[in-house]
């Protein structure tokens, strides 16, 4: 008999596949001397992908799970290779990882942090899953870092945005590719300060909820450091579909620029929303008014329609960057499914590489082999350029790209021109930045799980 | 003094929308007894008529552009519309313009073909059934709807803007002696008050004036009565389904410009349209009316910043709480009949 | 909102007979002592029924043996049946019993932050706090009846969801929720070595399991389930007291006619009232075992759409029946759970041995109902059961059964 706290499923599933006769009863623990959670067998690891399939954001997390499997097919050695080829590190060269071959298992985190739990639990327990990835929020991507640091295994996040995931939340055994409310903020408020001036008003609109209050945080510090002023924030409840009552105070509060802190669907309604009332060809304090964007989705801009044209925003990424690690991403998702690839499609492709990458650098499965590899790891050719994978908050740390709405679209892709590219030493803050968690923040010890 | 009349226009065209919605539900819900969970859905679907529609007239030929090419270098193919090569460039760009307005009097058929459709098929045998397995039915009708428009339209909002003539808005201030630009409002918001309240005097007026309305309130009244005096009660119930779910289309259609139209847009819409029926009282048409202009009204009031500031968290729960009080003071709600889904 | 038509929802509830009955233990009659030792053998042998399959193969993919969803199992059966016993015998419908799993779920993790990591402590807090709060909700509730009183309890329900989610952040923890951190520190036993503290039960971790390997199969005997699993014998075992129970007796009679019971001077709102509390009680337990087994609480625990699940489960199970409700929990958190795993690459390999084409044509049929379809099927399902057996699960059980009898008394003559 032998006591666990989570199973080591993979090894006796791959053993048994194998054909290693086991004799009866045999009880568990071939693998002891290993000493983590779930280590794989010799002939294969799984992984678990772990997206929204149901609800609101089940579109962005198809497009997660499309890039997942393109991630795993290029790791097998399948397909042209996508940006194996331009990734600044050459160790993993198409044999799966460790030369064992990625097998992966999908759950539904149906955007509810119970759910998403119970999925990567599911993963965990019963499919043996050594790493999980996903999540299209940053409430579940917070819920299920924390199950992956006390379970045992490595945790890179999908598309998260909040501050928390590797602020005051952050995790040992959690790792985040993606950029943060902060980043978003400090790399818009220059571009806005340049084309909207400096003494602007601001009047926010934010979700209530945590990656809300992180982002109206972030803008509200950095806008007013370039000197602007804010007027008011008003909170809005997330199931709000229709804000009329919100838009409508807008225009006589003396602001001259409405900030929406909203993501997806809020986002969608509240900036059609905005330009139904006619926010946008009204003048306010002699100025042209403005809506800003903070956090952009292609996928979800798409339901804006032509709302958001002129529009400023930041993005993680975007699929008509030139660079060779992007068009290569591009060419090789475009071949595959027929149209370019989304922000959570990049991060999640790249998380994947990632992970890989630093499994075969350390020469192990074990997590905090794994995080000691990715602990201020830098790296290039995965689309944004020089990226620093920060050992003090598992944060990744790499240009913003600052973008906006396309007047003239050419395609139902192409709704988004990129304005700036932030360089990444205007966007990096300490790791105990007050906006983080200030000192209190720590991530923990690093977890092997049993 | 602007904020309040603006506050006013809002609450009157969200309480427009759960008017609507309420109506159709109590059509269903307050008179032929049915716990009906799949109005949302319905709901849903007349806002999806106007997505179909769009995509049927932006049915498209590809047309080859010389010398540019799309994002993997491949020659870009353009989307020509196949009305333009019909009715040609002018009158086919107008058309689809016009798709929200087409789409209304598209869905009328469609979903009264969808309402009949429901009855016939599964509602008609659950009248009798316990309200429980009513609901489990219309539940999983609710689902499988959903479901079915996610798996061709996807989960993300799909825009449908209003005509270009009417998204700009009207400055309504102006009429008032306010100074202009105070108090704006969207041109397709007042269309939709407009059109909601010429719908609902349609309905009152059916039921009030003709002779099918008069036979329809009193099988509402005393169904068996009805029916011993030779009345084929069961085929005018299934009308007035037709008829309920035309109504909750209809809200739909309309709500598509104004909220960009997605596929669970039914159940965010199904909690609220039972506590407006409700607030409204059992079985009562004017009531789930006034009740659903009432909640729209004091929502929109309770959103205003000055609320909030001293109220926090109130935008979110003003609803509810507005049930609560309602539902305590007066037993059965604004309007409700006696021994109506009491027990 | 019960039903003016059919006022027999309660097929399988036979008529209460003298508690002296012979033939059984524990106070209960020959017949439910079966039933229980049926449901005690089922749970405790959860293990192994519910991983038919060895590991490895295709159908490995339907195994439900594991941790996670065990405890789902029995934590969601608690709740449904603790719905049930308001639900299933006055017929008042409550749409906003998840706030109470809520509440409890809140209480049990702050009694594990500031008092102790042991689950003990937290599971009673948690049946205490959601007790108190069932009283004033199902107190105020319970003035109106009907569809009224669904109202009002979805309307406090839906309160407290929205406050939870955005005002009340510094207690809740807003849409993060709440976990037990490293910078914790219970009153008793926290860890001293800055790890983050598990839920326990002196001394033993909630997520310790015995793994036992036969041939090719794989089970897994977990302490936290074993927990929750003796909460549910006692929960179901109280359910078949208060069926059988004179209190019982005047649930009943509130659901068949309440103004009869006003005449005979009782009062029913009394009995309702503490039918709502011990149902409530109930949520509670299922809230303070799930914090318990995964130390996490997010308020969409509390949404209407928990509150409208305990509803279909207890329905699709069949409500006023003693097994119906566990039957419901089982078969929603199943398909939940497992359904929504499979994906494309599982159908082709299951399909493997089609020639090509019918392979993909195969694949693509059944792509739609697996995966991120699986509220599809679950749709489909709800309509299928409630069509064709009108009285839930259980119903459909009892025609299996009724068809067995009818054979072998075939058989004998």
């Amino acid at each position: 008999m032998s006591k666990s706290n989570f199973t080591r499923r993979g090894v006796l599933k791959t053993g048994a596949v194998g054909g290693a006769a086991l004799a009866l009863p045999q009880y568990l623990r071939a693998d002891g001397h290993a000493g983590f959670t779930n280590a794989p067998g010799d002939s294969e690891v799984v992984l678990g992908f772990n997206v929204p399939q149901t609800g609101p954001y089940a579109d962005e997390g198809a497009d997660e799970l499309r890039a997942y499997e393109l991630a795993v097919e290029h790791l097998n050695g399948g397909g042209d290779g996508g940006m194996l080829n331009t990734f600044s590190s050459k160790v993993l060269d198409g044999t799966g990882i460790l030369g064992r071959e990625v097998k992966y298992v999908t759950g539904d985190t149906q955007t509810k942090s119970d759910a998403a739990r119970a999925s990567a639990r599911s993963m965990i327990e019963k499919d043996g899953a050594i790493m999980i990835t996903g999540g299209s929020s940053s409430g579940v991507a917070v819920a299920v870092q924390a199950l992956c640091q006390e379970a045992g295994v490595i945790f890179m996040a999908g598309l998260t945005h909040s501050n928390d995931t590797t602020g005051k939340d952050r995790k040992a055994n959690g790792f985040r590719h993606f950029f943060n409310s902060y980043m978003t903020g400090a790399a818009l408020a220059p571009v806005l300060a340049a084309n909207y001036g400096t003494d602007r008003k601001a009047y926010h609109l934010t979700a209530d909820y945590n990656w809300g209050y992180t982002t109206e945080e972030a803008i509200v510090s950095s806008t007013e450091a370039m000197g602007w002023e804010t007027v008011n924030s008003v909170k809005t409840p997330l199931t709000q579909t229709d804000f009329s009552s919100y838009i409508a105070p807008v225009l006589n509060s003396g602001a001259d620029v409405l900030v929406l802190n909203h993501y997806g669907g809020n986002m969608v309604n509240s900036l059609t929303n905005a330009v139904q009332f006619g926010l946008r060809d009204a003048v306010a304090n002699g100025k042209n008014f403005e809506i800003v964007v903070p956090l952009y989705s292609r996928l979800m801009a798409r339901g804006a329609g032509a709302n958001v044209k002129g529009i400023y925003g930041s993005t993680n990424w975007h699929w008509s960057l030139q660079d060779e690690g992007s068009q290569a991403f591009v060419r090789s998702f475009g071949t595959k499914y027929g149209f370019p690839p989304s922000q959570a499609a990049h991060t999640t492709y790249v998380q994947t590489l990632l992970y890989a990458d630093a499994v075969t650098r350390a020469g192990s499965f074990a997590p905090c082999a794994v995080a000691e590899a990715l602990k201020d790891y830098e790296f290039d050719g995965l689309g944004n350029g020089p990226t620093l994978y920060r050992g003090d908050d598992h944060q990744c740390f790499k240009d913003v790209l600052v973008v906006r709405g396309k007047e003239n679209p050419e395609s139902e892709f192409d709704l988004l021109e990129i304005v700036e590219v932030t360089p990444v030493d205007q966007v990096m803050y300490a790791p105990d930045h007050p906006q983080m968690g200030g000192a209190d923040a720590s991530l923990g010890e690093c977890n092997n799980g049993a | 003094m602007d904020q309040i009349i603006v506050q006013i226009l809002n609450g009157l065209d969200k309480g427009s929308a759960y008017a609507l919605i309420a109506l159709g539900l109590t059509l269903i819900f307050g008179t032929l007894g049915v716990v009906n969970f799949a109005h949302g859905a319905l709901f849903m679907l007349g806002a999806f008529c106007a997505v179909i529609l769009s995509k049927i007239l932006n049915i498209s030929r590809e047309v080859l552009v010389e010398g540019e090419t799309d994002f993997l270098g491949n020659p870009l193919m353009r989307d020509v519309p196949v009305v333009y090569d019909w009715f040609g460039e002018a009158a086919g760009a107008a058309i689809i313009d016009w798709n929200v307005p087409l789409a209304i009097l598209f869905s009328i058929p469609i979903m009264i073909g969808v309402g009949f459709a429901m009855e016939r098929g599964l509602i008609k045998h659950f009248y009798k059934r316990p309200h429980a397995d009513q609901i489990l039915v219309t539940f999983g009708l609710a689902i499988v709807l959903a479901e079915v428009i996610k798996y061709f339209f996807g989960a993300n909002p799909i825009q449908t803007p209003a005509p270009a003539a009417f998204t700009g808005s009207l400055d309504f201030g102006v009429w008032l002696g306010f100074d202009p630009l105070t108090i704006m409002y969207p041109y397709w918001r007042l269309v939709y008050f407009f059109f909601s309240a010429l719908i609902i005097a349609g309905v009152f007026a059916f039921l009030q004036f003709t002779t099918f309305g008069m036979v329809v309130r009193a099988g509402m009244a005393d169904r068996e009565t009805v029916q011993m005096l030779g009345i084929d009660i069961d085929k005018r119930f299934t009308f007035m389904f037709g008829l309920a779910a035309a109504v909750a289309g209809l809200a739909g259609v309309m709500y598509a410009p104004i909220v960009a139209p997605n596929y669970h847009m039914g159940m965010d819409f199904l909690v609220l349209s039972f506590v407006v029926v409700v607030v409204g009282g059992m079985g009562s048409l004017p009531g789930a009316v006034a009740a659903g202009f009432l909640l729209g009204i004091l929502e929109s009031f309770a959103s205003m910043p000055v609320v909030v500031d001293i109220l926090p968290g109130i935008n979110q729960i003003i609803i509810y709480l507005v049930a609560i009080i309602i539902l305590l003071t007066r037993p059965r709600g604004l309007m409700g009949r006696k021994g109506v889904m009491e027990d | 909102m019960t039903d003016q038509t059919n006022p027999s929802v309660t097929t399988a509830a036979p008529s209460p007979r003298p508690r002296a009955a012979s033939g059984g233990f524990l106070g209960l009659t020959k017949r439910d002592s079966t039933l229980m030792l049926i449901v005690f053998a089922l749970v405790v042998l959860a293990p192994f029924i519910l991983n038919p399959f060895p590991e490895g193969s295709a159908m490995a993919q339907f195994n439900a043996g594991y941790p996670d969803l065990m405890q789902r199992f029995v934590i969601f059966g608690i709740f449904a049946i603790g719905f049930n016993i308001l639900f299933g015998l006055t017929g008042y419908l409550s749409f906003g019993h998840a706030a109470f799993l809520g509440v409890g779920s809140y209480a049990a993790i702050w009694s594990m932050k500031l008092v102790t990591l042991n689950v003990i402590p937290g599971i009673l807090f948690a049946i205490v706090v959601a007790g108190l709060f069932s009283l004033v909700v199902g107190f105020v509730s319970l003035r109106r009846s009907g569809i009224y009183f669904s109202i009002l309890t979805l309307a406090f329900a839906q309160m407290m969801f929205a406050m939870a989610y955005s005002v009340l952040t510094p207690i809740t923890g807003g849409e993060t929720g709440l976990q037990i951190k490293n910078t914790d520190t219970p009153l008793f036993g926290g860890p001293t070595d800055g790890s983050i503290g598990r839920a326990n039960l002196f001394g033993a971790e909630m997520g310790n399991s015995y793994e036992l390997a036969l041939g090719n199969w794989l089970f897994t005997f977990n302490l936290g389930y074993y927990i929750a699993a003796v909460f549910m014998l006692i929960a179901f075992y109280l359910s078949i007291r208060v069926f059988r129970s004179p209190f019982g007796m005047m649930l009943r009679a509130v659901k068949s006619n309440q103004q009869r019971m006003n005449y005979t001077g009782l009062t029913p709102k009394r009995y309702t009232l503490w039918a709502f509390i011990i149902s409530g009680m109930y949520a509670g337990l299922a809230g303070g075992l799930m914090v318990a087994m995964d130390t996490q609480v997010g308020p969409e625990r509390m949404f209407w759409t928990a509150s409208g699940e305990v509803v279909i489960m207890t329905i699709l199970g069949g409500a006023g029946t003693l097994m119906g409700p566990i039957l419901g929990a089982g078969f929603i958190k199943y398909m939940e759970n497992i359904i929504s795993k499979i994906n494309k690459d599982i159908l082709h390999e299951w399909f493997a041995f089609m020639p090509d084409g019918l392979e993909d044509v195969m694949v693509s049929l059944v792509y739609p109902f697996i995966g991120k379809g699986w509220h599809l099927t679950l749709g489909i399902m709800f309509m299928l059961v409630v069509i064709f057996l009108p009285g839930g699960l259980v119903e459909g059980g009892q025609r299996i059964a009724a068809k067995f009898r009818r054979n072998k008394t075939a058989g004998d003559n």
